[in-house]
C-alpha cells in the first residue's frame, strides 16, 4: 500500500507561500530526502533573506537565519566547527546570486562540504518581483519594466556554468520542478547533494527552475508553461559538475 | 631609572631582535619594559626601527618622541632620529655605514664599525650583534656577561655555531669599546 | 617561566587560545594581522581552526555560524574592517549570541591611516551594527590585559549570551611587554541547550533567528535584552581609580591614553596639584555612577582620547554637567606625551582652559 504522506522532517504547519509558487515543492523534496537519508537529528539548515526566509518554520531539524547573502558564510561557520553534521543552505536568487556572491565563489572554491538548494525564479520574489540577477534579456520586472537590456541592467548570471568551474564543487545541478518528470529528477538530483555531503566530496548546489506567478502576472499552470517556454531553454537543465572534488573519505 | 632606546635602520639588520634581546633582558632583571615596532608599508620600503623602553616605573606610553639612546644602523635612520636625541642623550653610530658626526655638544656620541667587524669575521649578519656589544660595554645598561648569555641563550641549544657565532660577535663589540 | 615578552595582538590570539576558544575566523588588515598569523599557527596544534574568510562580511558571518551552534570563537580587525563586520555583529546581537571580536583600532575615517587610534568609540559604544543594541566592551590599557581581558570577555560574552568588544589600538596590538598568562584564571565554555548543532532527536528543533515580524513579540526580544543589560551594567562594570579620593581635577581616560594621563597626573601630584585618574575597562556599560560620585568632589575633568572627543559626552552625562568637562585630544595616528597632557591639567589649574 503507498500512503502519500508529510515527511517527517517537514513540520506541521502551514506554509506562507502564494498559490501555486513551487517553494512548496522544493521544500517536501528536502524534506522527503532527509527523511530517507536518516539525517533529520544530525542536520543544521540556514535560511535566507527572501521569500523563504521563514524556512526555519518548515523543518523539524534545527535552524539558523542568516542575513543577506551570507548563509555559505554562517553555513561554514557550522560545518567547520562541527564537521559530522549536515549542513545545508537553501537560498534565493537575490540572496544567492547578488548580494552574496562572494560568500557563495568562496564556499564553493574553498569546497566547503556543504549543501545548496538554489531556487532560481528569475526576479526578487518578497520584495514584489523586481529585477534579479537571473532575470533573463527582456524580461519585464518592477526595476526592468522595459524588459531587461543588455546595455541598461546588464546580462545575467548562470550559476551552475559559473560555479562548476570552481575546483571545490563536487556536483552542481540545474532542474525544474514544473512537471512530475522534471520534480522526480529534482528530487533525485537533491538527494545527491546531501549524500555527497555524507561522502564528504565538496559543495554540491542544486539550482532550482521554480515559479513566482504572483510577480510574473501568471496563473500557476501559466507559470509552469513559462519555465518549459521560457526558463529551461535559457537555463538548459542537466549536470554541469559532478566529480569527488574534495577527496571524500580518503581524507579520514 | 627610564631608558628610552630607538634603534633603526635597514631591514634584515636585525634591528627587532636586537631591540627585543633589551627589552628581554629588562624583563628578567623585573624591570618594565615595552617593545614598539615600526609598522606597515614603511617596512617594506626597506627602513626599519623600534623603540625599546626600561623603566623600573610605569611606561606610559611605547611610543618615544626623543629618545635617551639612539642605535642607528643607516644614514636614513642617523639623519631622521639623531636630532631627535634628548640633551644628554647618547648616540651609537655603525660608521662603517654612516659617514657623518652630529654638530651637537649636548649628546655623546659613540661610533663603531660594527659592519665592518662582522665582515672581517665572516659574520656579516651579526654587525647587529658586534653594536650590541660595544653598547653595552659603553653604557653598563646590563652586566656585560649576563646580557651576552642572554642572547646565546635566546638561540636553540640545536643550534651551537650560531651561538658561539653569536657570542664572538658579542666578544669583539665588547673588546673594540674597550679600545677607544 | 612566568612572564613572557609578547606582542598584544598575540597575547589576545594566545589568551583566546587558553580560554578555550578553538575557532578564529578573519581576514588581513594592519595592524592587527598577528593574531590570524598566531592563530594560523597554534590552531591546528590544539585541534582548532583557523579560517581565511574572503572578507569581514564573510569572516563575521562564520563566527555567527560557529556562535550559533555553540562553540567558544573570535574574530579580530581593524577599524575599517570593523565597518563591514557591524551588519553581521547586529545579527548576532539579535540573536543573543556569545562570541568575541577585537578591534585593533587605527586611524579614519575611510581607509585613514594604521596608526593608533581611539575614534572608534562612538561606533564600539553606541552603533556597531543597526537596531537597539549594544556590546560589552573593554578596553586594554597594557597587553597583559589584551591578555586577561580576552579571558574575560569570554566569559562574560557566554555568561550572558551577548558579544564582546575588545576595543585596542595599534599601539597595544604591536607593542611587547611582559604578560604572565599563570595570574589570569580562564574559565571553561558553559553547556549551550540553545544551540543549533543537530537535536540528535533528544529535544525539540533549535531556531536561531533574529526576525520577529509581530511587532509586540520584536519589543518583547528587545525588551527582555534591555534587562539583560542593566542586569550587565549592575554586575560588570569596571574601571581603575588612580588617586582620585582627594582630587580637583581627574582625568578620564582609556587605552593607551590612560597610561600616558597617569604619568601626568604623577608629574602634577608631585607639582602639589591634586590630580587623578579614573580610567573606564568596560566602556559599554560606562562607569557612570562612579563619575556622578566624583562629579561630587572633584572641580573639573578632563577626557583624554584619541578622537576629536567622543568619550568626553559620556563624561559629561554621568557627571550631569555638575563641574566642567574639559577634552584634550590627538587623532589620525598621533599620540601625545604625558608632558603634553599636564599642560592640560596646569592650563585647568590655572583657569585657562576653555
Amino acid at each position: 500500500m503507498i500512503v502519500y504522506k508529510r515527511p517527517e522532517s517537514l513540520s506541521d504547519v502551514p506554509m506562507h507561500y502564494c498559490p501555486g509558487c513551487t517553494h512548496g515543492i522544493v521544500h517536501r523534496l528536502v524534506a522527503e530526502v532527509i527523511d530517507e537519508l536518516g539525517i533529520e537529528n544530525d542536520t543544521v539548515g540556514i535560511a535566507p533573506v527572501g521569500c523563504a526566509v521563514f524556512a526555519y518554520n518548515y523543518f523539524e531539524c534545527d535552524f539558523i537565519e542568516a542575513s543577506h547573502g551570507r548563509a555559505p558564510a554562517v553555513a561554514t561557520g557550522v560545518k567547520r566547527t562541527h564537521p559530522d553534521k549536515i549542513v545545508f543552505t537553501y537560498q534565493g536568487d537575490g540572496d544567492l546570486a547578488a548580494i552574496g556572491t562572494a560568500e557563495t565563489v568562496h564556499a564553493a572554491a574553498r569546497g566547503e562540504n556543504i549543501t545548496i538548494i538554489f531556487i532560481n525564479n528569475t526576479n526578487y520574489g518578497m520584495t514584489g518581483g523586481q529585477m534579479a540577477p537571473t532575470t533573463m534579456p527582456g524580461q519585464v520586472t518592477t526595476t526592468s519594466p522595459y524588459g531587461r537590456q543588455k546595455l541598461i541592467q546588464g546580462n545575467p548570471i548562470h550559476v551552475c556554468e559559473m560555479l562548476s568551474t570552481l575546483d571545490g564543487v563536487a556536483y552542481a545541478e540545474r532542474v525544474a520542478v514544473n512537471n512530475v518528470k522534471n520534480v522526480r529528477a529534482a528530487k533525485r538530483a537533491i538527494k545527491k547533494a546531501f549524500q555527497n555531503q555524507i561522502d564528504k566530496k565538496g559543495l554540491s548546489i542544486v539550482e532550482v527552475l521554480s515559479t513566482c506567478p504572483t510577480n510574473w502576472g501568471l496563473s500557476p499552470v501559466d507559470a509552469l508553461k513559462f519555465v518549459d517556454e521560457k526558463m529551461i531553454p535559457f537555463y538548459p537543465l542537466g549536470v554541469y559538475a559532478d566529480r569527488n572534488a574534495m577527496g571524500g573519505d580518503e581524507n579520514d | 631609572m627610564t631608558e628610552k632606546i630607538i634603534l633603526a635602520g635597514f631591514g634584515g639588520q636585525g634591528i627587532l631582535f636586537s631591540g627585543k634581546k633589551l627589552a628581554a633582558a629588562g624583563m628578567d632583571k623585573d624591570l618594565n619594559v615595552t617593545w614598539l615596532p615600526s609598522y606597515g608599508p614603511e617596512q617594506k620600503g626597506g627602513t626599519c626601527n623600534c623603540s625599546v623602553i626600561l623603566s623600573d616605573g610605569d611606561i606610559s606610553s611605547p611610543i618615544i618622541s626623543s629618545p635617551d639612546i639612539l642605535i642607528a644602523f643607516n644614514i636614513q635612520s642617523y639623519d631622521k632620529f639623531m636630532p631627535r636625541i634628548a640633551p644628554g642623550g647618547m648616540l651609537f653610530a655603525d660608521s662603517t655605514l654612516i659617514d657623518k658626526k652630529p654638530d651637537r655638544t649636548d649628546i655623546t656620541s659613540y661610533f663603531i664599525p660594527a659592519t665592518e667587524i662582522a665582515n672581517e669575521m665572516n659574520m656579516n649578519k651579526m654587525a647587529n650583534v658586534v653594536m650590541l656589544g660595544f653598547f653595552i660595554a659603553k653604557t653598563g645598561l646590563f652586566d656585560r656577561d649576563y646580557f651576552r648569555s642572554c642572547i646565546t641563550d635566546s638561540l636553540p641549544a640545536s643550534k651551537a655555531a650560531l651561538r658561539e657565532a653569536n657570542g664572538k660577535a658579542y666578544d669583539a663589540g665588547v673588546s673594540y669599546a674597550e679600545k677607544v | 617561566m612566568s612572564k613572557v615578552l609578547i606582542k598584544g595582538n598575540e597575547a589576545v590570539a594566545e589568551a583566546a587560545i587558553r580560554s578555550g576558544c578553538r575557532y578564529y575566523f578573519g581576514y588581513p588588515i594592519t595592524p592587527q594581522t598577528e593574531i590570524a598569523e598566531y592563530m594560523a599557527k597554534t590552531m591546528p596544534k590544539v585541534g582548532g581552526l583557523c579560517l581565511q574568510a574572503e572578507s569581514e562580511v564573510a569572516a563575521i558571518n562564520m563566527v555567527y555560524g560557529a556562535a550559533a551552534s555553540g562553540v567558544r570563537v573570535m574574530t579580530s580587525s581593524s577599524s575599517p574592517g570593523i565597518s563591514l563586520k557591524s551588519e553581521g555583529v547586529s545579527y548576532i546581537v539579535g540573536c543573543d549570541l556569545p562570541c568575541v571580536i577585537l578591534n585593533v583600532q587605527r586611524g579614519g575615517p575611510g581607509l585613514g591611516g594604521i596608526q593608533p587610534s581611539q575614534s572608534d568609540y562612538y561606533q564600539a559604544t553606541k552603533a556597531l551594527g543597526h537596531g537597539d543594541m549594544h556590546l560589552f566592551v573593554l578596553a586594554p590599557s597594557s597587553v597583559q590585559e589584551m591578555a586577561s581581558l580576552t579571558s574575560d570577555a569570554f566569559t562574560v560574552a557566554d555568561k550572558y549570551r551577548m558579544p564582546v568588544l575588545l576595543l585596542a589600538d595599534g599601539a597595544l596590538g604591536q607593542m611587547m611587554e611582559p604578560v604572565d598568562f599563570d595570574k589570569i584564571s580562564f574559565s571553561n565554555p558553559p553547556e549551550k541547550p540553545w544551540a543549533a548543532n543537530g537535536h540528535g532527536g533528544a529535544r525539540k528543533k533549535n531556531i536561531i533567528t533574529s526576525l520577529y515580524l509581530k511587532p509586540e513579540e520584536l519589543e518583547d526580544t528587545v525588551l527582555k535584552r534591555a534587562e539583560k543589560y542593566k542586569l550587565v551594567e549592575e554586575n560588570e562594570v569596571r574601571y581603575e581609580e588612580y588617586l582620585c579620593g582627594d582630587a580637583d581635577i581627574i582625568i578620564v581616560s582609556f587605552g593607551i591614553t590612560a597610561r600616558i594621563s597617569k604619568s601626568a597626573v604623577n608629574e602634577a601630584r608631585k607639582n602639589g596639584i591634586k590630580a587623578g585618574l579614573l580610567r573606564p575597562i568596560t566602556l559599554s556599560p560606562f562607569p557612570s555612577k562612579k563619575l556622578r560620585q566624583l562629579a561630587d568632589t572633584a572641580s573639573a575633568f578632563l577626557s583624554v582620547e584619541l578622537n576629536m572627543g567622543q568619550m568626553v559626552n559620556d563624561v559629561r552625562l554621568a557627571t550631569e554637567c555638575k563641574k566642567p568637562v574639559y577634552f584634550y585630544g590627538r587623532t589620525g595616528g598621533s599620540m601625545p606625551s604625558s608632558e603634553d597632557v599636564y599642560e592640560q591639567i596646569l592650563a585647568i589649574n590655572g583657569g585657562m582652559k576653555k
